[in-house]
Formats: C-alpha cells, structure tokens, sequence
C-alpha cells in the first residue's frame, strides 16, 4: 500500500502544481481573514496577544476548508475517480495519499507564514513555536476530517458549505487543544497537557477518519 | 420469536400503529405526574429558589439529545451492517425528534442561566456541548436533505452520525476541560442543584415521559415514511385503497 | 410544596418569567412537532393516493 500511497500523493501534487493559484489563494485567506480581527477590535497589543491563538487558528481552519470540496470532486468529474475506486488498490489508501497531498499543499504552506502573523499579534517567541507545533498537529487533523466530510458531500451542490458545517463541529476539540496549548505558553501554565491532548485527538482522527471516508466514497459513488 | 419477522416494514408498519396511541397516553400521564411532582411535591430549592424548576423540563430534554443521537447511530450502523431497510428508517425518524429537544434544552439551558448568572447565554460546558450536539443534528439533516438518491442518504447519512457519535465523548471532554481552563475568569459552572430525592423523581419521571413522547412521536414518522418509500408495493396500495 | 395563593405559584419567586418562558417554549415546540406531523401524514398521504390513480391509469390516460 505504500507504494500506492505514494503514487496517490505524487499525482495529486502534479496536478496542484499544474494549478498554481490554488494554494496561493488558501494562503492569502489565511493571511486576510488574520488581518480583519486587528481592524475590528483595535491593534490594542494586549487585546491582540490574547485573541491571537484563536484568531490564527480559526483563520488557519477557514483557509484549509475552502480547499476541502475539491478535494475528490476533480477526479470524480472526469471518472477518475471511479476507476481508482474499481481497482485492487485498497481505498483507504487511497484517501491517506489525498490527505497527505492536501495537507502539503494547503495545510503546511500556512505554517510557513505563522511566525509573521504571530508577531503581528504581538505573540512572543515562545508562544509563536508553540503555535507552529499545535498548528503542524492541527491542520493534518483538519485534512483527515475534511477527507471524510468532502467523500459525504461528493458532487453534491453547495457542498462547500456543507462540509464546513458538517467538519466543524468534529473539529472542536483540536481548536480547544490547539489554541488552548498557545494560551497556556502565554499564562504560564505551560502547553504540555495541551499538546498531548491535542496529539492524542491526532491519533484519533487517523485511525477513524480514513475508514469513514473510504467508505463514504463507495456510498457516494453508489 | 423470530426477529426477521420484525424486520418486515408490513409488520413493523401494524406494530407501530398499535403502539403509537399507548405511548402517547403513557407520555401524557408521566408528564403530567412529573410536573405535578416538579411543581407541588419539590421544595423550593435553598441556593437557587424557584428558578431551579426548569431542570424538569432542561434535564430530560437534554438527556433525551444525547440518547436519541446515540440510538441514531446504532440503527445507521445495523442499516449498514446488515442492509435493513427499516433501520435507516429508525434512524431517520428519531433526527427531527432529537434535534428539537436538543433545542429546547438549549433553550431552557439559556432562560435559566438568566436569573443564575444574569446573562441570556453561559459559555459553560453544558450549554457548550449542547450546542455542538445541536450543530451534528443540523449537519445530519443537512446532508439527508442535500442528497437526493435514497439509498446513498441513508447510508451518507449513518456514516456521519457513526462519526459524529466516536467524537462526542471527545468533543465533550474537551469542552469541559476548556471550561475548567477557563472558570477563572468565567461566572461559574451551570450544575443542578443538589437534588432531593423528590427532585430526582421528578427529573426520572419527565424523562421516562420524553422517552415515550420520542418513541411514540418516532414510530408515527417512520410509518409515513414507509408508506412513502414502500409506495410501490402491493400492501402499501392496500392500505391506500382502504383509507381513500 | 405548599404554595401560598396561585399568584405565589405564577410569579415562581419572582423568576415566573422564566420559569414560565422555559416550560412555555417547550410546549410550542412538542405542538409544533405534532402539527408538523399530522401534517407531513395527511400531504403524504394525498400525494401517494394521486401518484397512485397515475400508476393505475392506462397509458395516455389522464386519471
């Protein structure tokens, strides 16, 4: 499955590559929807550190999202999708390969630019790696829960929406964790239960996720 | 006794229909002994006055969300397993019925956190989670209306309550463990009073009463949609012959 | 419980409002769910019925 599994990820990241807007566009999201918050609440610093973890994370949450439909959906049009279904590779395979590229298309990118927003939310050094790590957990997490929500909504109309609404509130406990771990750095209580708690959820999320996707597709595919 | 027996929507479809009138008298009568236990057998309570009563009504509601949800995803996962027509059935009836007694325990939830804590909406880990449970509901129904083949529904629609029922015990540690993170700051955690044992009584009894209104008010939805779903075949005919 | 008058027993302490609200509410909504019910029964029902004279009637024959 291995080998697979690398097939998968290589051709997604061709086809991404081919489509260079995409992960700029999630990118800039995060970068925009960041910025809105100091605009509507003031750039008061103090204020500003303590609404950052959140901010980020949500900001950080919403970007990944809006790649989520399109996760299957490209394949799906133009039968791909089927076919790969139809083959002995097993599915789950399969679905960790998307995730894996979606996540080094769109999830890492927005590590890189973390830091620079940290220190616009006047987060200290310490806070911004503890970000970068709850994040690096984070937005992995996202991909697998967004895998199964995009298998549900295939081909469905407004499935964009529909997979925020249905992805969101599973995703509530890496949000707690993850903004809860940067919080904790910032009031001295430290970020380890965080943290755990928050890899813990990560290995949950892979151990479920890939097989309610799998088993989406083949529902939605009929 | 065999149980395939049951499975058959024809049987099923008689069964319910001589259930569903007992179980509305049954929910009628345990409500109206729990409100009379609520309102003239329970004291008024020490720290929290009268305001306390709510709990008759939020209690059950929020308790039935929780179950209703659960026994969801045990009939989307026979449905699955086993194929069963009538399990998505089941699974299908209980959302409309789950999803409002989570809103009224969301509600209730709220109306007594205003004379308690003196804001409309508490941020604790009740309401929280309530209000999370009450999002998977809304997303469940989301999905069931988005899709319109039948058969993906149902199962599209199993597989995402089977999700969402493995994340709730986490998404409900979570919540209380950002709650207690967060009481510091926060007006303070939304309990039940210590309950008398008369108080106990009455929260059972308004349950055992939202237990039968839910079953009975389940079984009335999953015989319309049986009719609905088994239109074509030559016992549902019948029965729409005889009623024309 | 021994409750004074009715108007002790409907003004709850003074939290009546409240009270009254939350039970209120909960009543709407168990009404609300059982109109929509008898409802949703009696349009399915109507809808089988004439999808039902559609099936049975020969074809090209408006039933």
């Amino acid at each position: 499955m291995g080998r697979f599994l690398l097939s998968v990820v290589r051709r997604d990241l061709t086809l991404a590559a081919r489509r260079r807007g995409d992960w700029l566009t999630a990118l800039f999201f995060f970068v925009l929807v960041s910025s809105l918050f100091p605009l509507s609440v003031g750039p008061e610093p103090q204020l500003l550190q303590r609404i950052g973890p959140g901010v980020l994370w949500v900001a950080a949450t919403l970007a990944s999202l809006l790649s989520l439909p399109r996760l299957f959906e490209d394949d799906h049009r133009d039968g791909s999708l089927e076919q790969m279904l139809l083959s002995p590779s097993p599915v789950v395979g399969l679905v960790l390969g998307k995730v894996l590229a979606h996540w080094l298309v769109f999830g890492l990118p927005l590590l890189l630019v973390t830091p620079l927003l940290g220190l616009q939310f006047n987060l200290p050094a310490e806070a911004i790696a503890v970000l970068v790590f709850s994040l690096l957990l984070g937005t992995p997490i996202l991909s697998l829960l967004g895998a199964a929500g995009a298998a549900l909504t295939l081909g469905l109309r407004g499935g964009g929406v529909l997979i925020t609404l249905l992805v969101l509130p599973l995703y509530v406990p890496a949000l707690i964790f993850g903004a809860g771990a940067v919080g904790g750095i910032l009031s001295g209580t430290g970020a380890e239960a965080h943290l755990s708690l928050l890899g813990a959820f990560f290995l949950v999320s892979f151990t479920v996720a890939p097989w309610i996707a799998a088993a989406s597709l083949k529902v939605s595919l009929g | 006794m065999n149980l395939y027996h049951y499975a058959s929507p024809t049987t099923f479809y008689r069964l319910a229909g001589g259930l569903v009138p007992w179980l509305a008298w049954a929910a009628g009568l345990l409500a109206l002994a729990g409100l009379y236990i609520g309102f003239f057998m329970a004291p008024t309570d020490f720290q929290q006055g009268e305001a306390y009563r709510i709990i008759f009504i939020h209690v059950p509601a929020a308790w039935m969300g929780m179950f209703i949800y659960v026994v969801m995803a045990f009939w989307g996962a026979i449905g699955l397993a086993f194929n069963a027509r009538l399990a998505f059935v089941m699974m299908r009836a209980l959302a409309p019925t789950g999803a409002l007694l989570t809103f009224v325990a969301l509600w209730t939830g709220a109306v007594w956190g205003k004379p308690m804590w003196g804001t409309w909406w508490v941020w604790d880990a009740r309401l929280t989670s309530t209000l999370i449970l009450f999002f998977l509901y809304l997303g469940t129904l989301a999905l069931w209306s988005a899709i319109e083949d039948t058969r993906r529904s149902d199962r599209a629609g199993a597989l995402l309550t089977l999700f969402g029922v493995v994340n709730v015990p986490i998404i409900l540690f979570s919540v209380v463990w950002w709650n207690t993170l967060h009481q510091g700051s926060s007006i303070g955690v939304t309990h039940a009073p210590r309950m008398a044992t008369v108080m106990m009584v009455g929260v059972l009894t308004m349950t055992a009463a939202a237990w039968a209104y839910t079953i009975a008010v389940t079984l009335a939805r999953a015989r319309r949609i049986i009719l609905e779903r088994e239109r074509k075949t030559e016992w549902v005919q019948r029965i729409l012959a005889q009623e024309a | 419980m021994e409750w004074a008058s009715w108007s002790e027993f409907w003004s709850m302490g003074g939290r009546g409002f409240f009270v009254w609200s939350a039970f209120g509410v909960t009543a709407v909504c168990v009404a609300a769910e059982l109109v929509v019910l008898r409802r949703a029964a009696s349009a399915s029902r109507r809808r089988l019925e004439r999808l039902q004279r559609w099936d049975a009637a020969p074809e090209g024959v408006e039933p």
